[in-house]
């Protein structure tokens, strides 16, 4: 039977060893195409008219003038007067027009009108008691005043007045009151007058509250109790390439594409039936993509307006890529999470109690729910969370979702806690190890190894740098985890009677190094050099691969490429058998040779080899999962921790990262060196939202403020500091498969950032991005928001 | 290369007189122009005025000399990717702000995408795919590779056009030098790393700075 199992260290001349990318080359010289440089003779620029209020009804569209002005060759209506818009920005009209210019002028021709409607764009903490006037209370809207605490006579009160929208059980009302409900309070529900729910529309949706254990009697006999305000404001993506697509009919019924996605094979099934063509007549490409970040998985409603225009324009080529304020305000964002919280500790230093409100906003699908505590299991917990519905373009997928307002949220309240314990941070979370399951001892691996390479305890001091002067130093770590399965993915491998093998695969290297690990998967399965196998990816027409999102990428191209590259091996094999008289399963391909095991004089060269395959190539389709070729080659789960070390200044404000230590466990690693890259980039886009990213929208006009790259800051060279990554590998990581790397490296930084401001400053400035303003303002209320 | 979809339409009124025209000869010698533009007095100074409409650019790029009809609005980032194909520069912030457009204006690092093409007429524009000989990578090209110091590779053109001209200025930078000198660029999967590396450990040969 085939051994698809990853091989032994002994045995791989290519896997795990520091590798250049392969497509590094094209990139440096600016030969690679992205399709922002898609550019065919006769293309037509599309743009699109969006609308500027956050909240409105399209009253009127008048789009005369434009149709007859020389250049524009299509229009299309994508939301037709009476439509309502809930965000500014929204797509309104699209344009086709020779030339980019040309575009511009028409879109400024058109004219729309609008009911200006109501707005709300605040995440700031939900109102207390926000069901107590606005009609029949909900269960939800009962729930949240029990919760609230609210007096029981008020609730009383109010249950009569208003009556209520839904109809409680007599198992609701009897666990009601088991979970302690006052008996007067459930006979009011029982007697209530049902009304019709209210029409009025809360921007505020409350989870009920989730209980495990006594958290009460917990806090009680805690030896130690804090309580604090913490979060994350929203961000975007800020793609570098924008969002966009271009789109040509080449018949009246073949539509060919390109765009800008981390979906490459799920496009065309998208696309289908808006365009009513059937799926298999849309081909999708993509060479290269300049970032995703998980905001580009949807041709999105440009992207079909792109085909639209090119079909009323004759099929020509019509291309539309956002605008950089476009792409800021719509196209990606990653939600906003806060959280009040109380965690509590007994004497030993073990956590027993936590209890969170948390809320935050998405847009107008409300919010994301971070999983809190993040990572320990902590045994007493009451938590509740409130999503908040906003007019603004809704929240995508942004590396790792809920994981980094997660760590933040759990992690700060954690080091506020080690600081009210006068305790080490590192000594506190190392003790409390076991409450994170599974992935124990993955951190016991880490933590050392990442306090070595920060020299924590020779650097650490208690909160607050005691040293004269406003310049202050500190530190602060978290840690965090995440999934990360390989993904669906089929690949065909073939290699040629001359000696040549080429694989197939439709899926996209976002700058991951997905393009390095399956050449250097194949080529050390089959023994020969990565310049031997010529890897085609980015063109729908190739076997299906996955989307690249939630790390899930490396390990579903690497196991379809080494189920592929094994099978085929094999086969070759059977062919070159007789040449060498000996069996099939006594060969060995390595150093660009098949060779009897262990013989080196019994041996043809790679290219003789594959010559006695015979006049035609043969293929091999390879594919993740495959449960009658095991192993399972890929794995979920992985472990990390981060380090910072930051000064502040007091008199500014401004905080600097001098220092970030990164200690990462992803199990196998293919390729150190692009492993090693992601984990870096990925500490730099975490230093990048602790400090700078905030995506702000004005409260009066319900509008993005900073939809730009001046005032929407990232980081630069001068800001990163010293950065320090160490990939675990060996023994207990390498047997567990390759797992994807993108999203955990980039969940711990804002929290470890804030940390070590509050160890610097003696204070927590609660929410990222930790900019002069809060940290001074933190400076100014000395914690009190914070702290008890 | 993208035909010019107007090219059969007339030269729009550039209101140019034949006594402008006499004025612009006299001040020829730094731009040259086919049909030049009209010239007016601002603020006691001579000043061109191009357009409306398109007016006939010349453009020296990469050691050629590139000709199209432009409207006077066109940057020289656009005029560059949209009719000669030189897509290397991209526009990610098109407000002189990322750095991803930077190319070399009479050796200078510049935005692109904040210079008017028809600003750039009489300029030698050195552009990422005029760095290079053929196919062969300089030495900050092959740095870049090497250090890794590059992801999705969006931002990696200007980058290395800006590398390539810190470098010259700085040929041994100290880590103060590399804050200060590439701090005009962004890059969003974060390739800063590689890119210091990059900057400490090549040397550049045979170029003159």
């Amino acid at each position: 039977m085939s051994d698809y199992q990853w091989p032994d260290p002994a045995t791989r001349p290519l896997l795990g060893k520091r590798i250049s990318r392969v497509d590094g080359p094209v990139k440096v010289s600016g030969r690679a195409k992205y399709t922002y440089d898609y550019n065919p003779d006769g293309l037509l620029a599309g743009k699109i008219l969006r609308c500027p209020h956050a909240h409105a009804r399209i009253t009127s569209i008048d789009t005369g003038v434009v149709e007859k002005m020389p250049g524009v060759k299509a229009v299309q209506v994508i939301q037709q007067a009476g439509t309502e818009i809930f965000w500014a920005g929204d797509e309104v009209v699209g344009v086709a027009a020779v030339d980019e210019t040309t575009a511009e002028d028409a879109i400024r021709a058109i004219k729309v009108q609008y009911e200006v409607l109501p707005h709300f764009v605040s995440d700031a903490e939900p109102p207390k008691n926000i069901s107590l006037d606005t009609g029949p209370l909900s269960q939800e809207d009962f729930e949240d005043l029990e919760d609230n605490q609210v007096p029981d006579d008020q609730v009383i009160a109010t249950i009569k007045k208003n009556g209520i929208s839904f109809h409680p059980s007599e198992k609701y009302l009897k666990d009601a009151q088991e979970s302690g409900v006052d008996k007067k309070v459930v006979e009011a529900l029982r007697n209530a007058k049902y009304a019709e729910g209210k029409t009025s529309t809360s921007p505020y949706k409350k989870t009920a509250v989730q209980k495990q254990g006594d958290p009460d009697k917990a806090f009680t006999s805690a030896a130690t109790v804090v309580d604090g305000l913490y979060g994350a404001s929203c961000i975007t993506h800020c793609c570098l390439e924008t969002h966009g697509m271009a789109s040509e009919w080449t018949t009246d019924k073949d539509l060919l594409v390109h765009v800008s996605t981390q979906n490459l094979s799920g496009i065309a099934s998208q696309l289908a039936e808006p365009l009513s063509v059937p799926a298999g007549n849309i081909q999708v490409m993509q060479q290269y993509i300049g970032g995703g970040f998980g905001s580009k998985f949807s041709p999105d409603r440009w992207g079909i307006t792109s085909a639209h225009l090119s079909k009323a324009a004759g099929g020509k080529p019509v291309k539309i890529m956002l605008e950089r304020d476009s792409e800021q305000k719509v196209a990606g964002m990653r939600p906003s999470g806060y959280g009040r919280v109380k965690i509590a500790a007994d004497k030993d230093g073990k956590f027993v109690a936590w209890q969170s409100s948390s809320w935050g906003t998405g847009g107008m699908g409300g919010g994301g729910t971070p999983p809190l505590p993040y990572i320990f299991d902590i045994p007493n917990q009451r938590k509740q969370s409130t999503a908040i519905a906003t007019n603004q373009g809704s929240a995508r997928a942004w590396r790792a979702p809920n994981h980094p307002q997660a760590a933040v949220i759990t992690m700060c309240a954690i080091d506020d806690l080690a600081a009210k314990m006068n305790m080490d941070p590192f000594d506190l979370i190392t003790r409390n190890l076991e409450l994170t399951g599974k992935r124990a001892d993955t951190y016991r691996d880490e933590l050392p190894i990442a306090a070595e390479l920060m020299e924590w305890k020779k650097n650490w001091h208690p909160r607050g740098d005691k040293s004269v002067g406003p310049l202050k130093r500190g530190l602060g770590l978290s840690l965090h985890t995440w999934g990360g399965r390989g993904h669906n993915s089929d690949c065909d491998l073939t290699i040629h009677p001359d000696g040549s093998v080429e694989i197939k695969m439709a899926t996209q290297d976002l700058g991951t190094g997905c393009r390095t690990i399956v050449t250097i998967i194949a080529a050390d399965t089959l023994g020969i050099p990565m310049e031997n196998v010529k890897l085609l990816i980015g063109d729908s027409r190739y076997p299906v691969s996955g989307a690249s999102g939630g790390s899930t990428t490396s390990g579903g191209v690497t196991s379809s490429t080494r189920r592929a590259a094994v099978d085929a091996k094999n086969q070759l094999f059977e062919k070159v058998a007789p040449a060498l008289k000996a069996k099939p399963e006594e060969l060995e391909a390595v150093n660009a040779t098949v060779r009897v095991k262990g013989d080196s004089s019994r041996s043809l060269p790679w290219k003789e080899a594959c010559s006695k395959i015979g006049a035609l190539p043969m293929t091999i389709r390879g594919k993740n999962p495959d449960k009658s070729k095991p192993p399972d080659l890929t794995n979920s789960g992985v472990g990390g921790v981060q380090m910072a070390d930051v000064s502040v200044d007091m008199e500014t404000g401004i905080v600097r990262v001098n220092k970030m230590v990164a200690v990462q466990d992803c199990g196998l690693v293919v390729d150190v060196k692009t492993a090693e890259s992601q984990a870096l980039g990925a500490l730099i886009m975490g230093i990048s939202y602790a400090l700078y990213e905030e995506k702000i929208l004005d409260p009066v006009t319900g509008r993005m403020l900073n939809p730009n790259m001046e005032f929407y800051r990232l980081a630069g060279i001068a800001d990163i500091g010293e950065l320090k990554v160490h990939m675990m590998t060996g023994k207990g990581y390498d047997e567990r498969g390759v797992i994807g790397l993108a999203e955990p490296p980039v969940v711990s930084p804002g929290a470890a950032i804030s940390n070590a401001v509050a160890n610097a400053i003696g204070v927590r400035v609660p929410f990222l991005p930790l900019t002069p303003n809060r940290v001074l303002e933190a400076l100014e209320q000395g914690g009190a928001r914070a702290s008890v | 290369m993208k035909k010019d979809d107007d090219a059969s339409k007339s030269e729009q009124s550039s209101g140019v007189t034949r006594r402008d025209f006499m004025k612009i000869s006299g001040i020829g010698v730094a731009v040259p122009l086919l049909v030049g533009p009209a010239v007016v007095k601002a603020a006691g100074e001579d000043v061109a005025v191009h357009g409306p409409g398109k007016v006939p650019v010349e453009l020296t790029v990469n050691g050629k000399r590139l000709n199209a009809r432009l409207e006077p609005r066109v940057t020289l980032l656009d005029a560059l990717r949209d009719n000669f194909n030189l897509t290397g520069a991209k526009r990610v912030c098109d407000r002189g702000v990322c750095g991803a457009c930077t190319l070399l204006m009479d050796g200078k690092s510049v935005y692109a995408c904040a210079v008017l093409a028809i600003d750039a007429q009489g300029k030698k524009i050195t552009t990422i795919e005029g760095l290079a000989q053929g196919d062969a990578l300089t030495p900050v090209m092959q740095a870049f590779v090497d250090h890794d110091a590059q992801q999705c590779g969006f931002c990696t053109p200007g980058f290395i056009v800006a590398t390539t001209r810190f470098l010259e200025q700085h040929p041994t930078p100290t880590a103060d030098d590399i804050r200060r000198g590439l701090s005009g660029n962004y890059c969003r999967c974060g390739t800063y790393s590689g890119i210091r590396a990059v900057a400490l450990a090549t040397k550049l040969e045979g170029r003159s700075s």
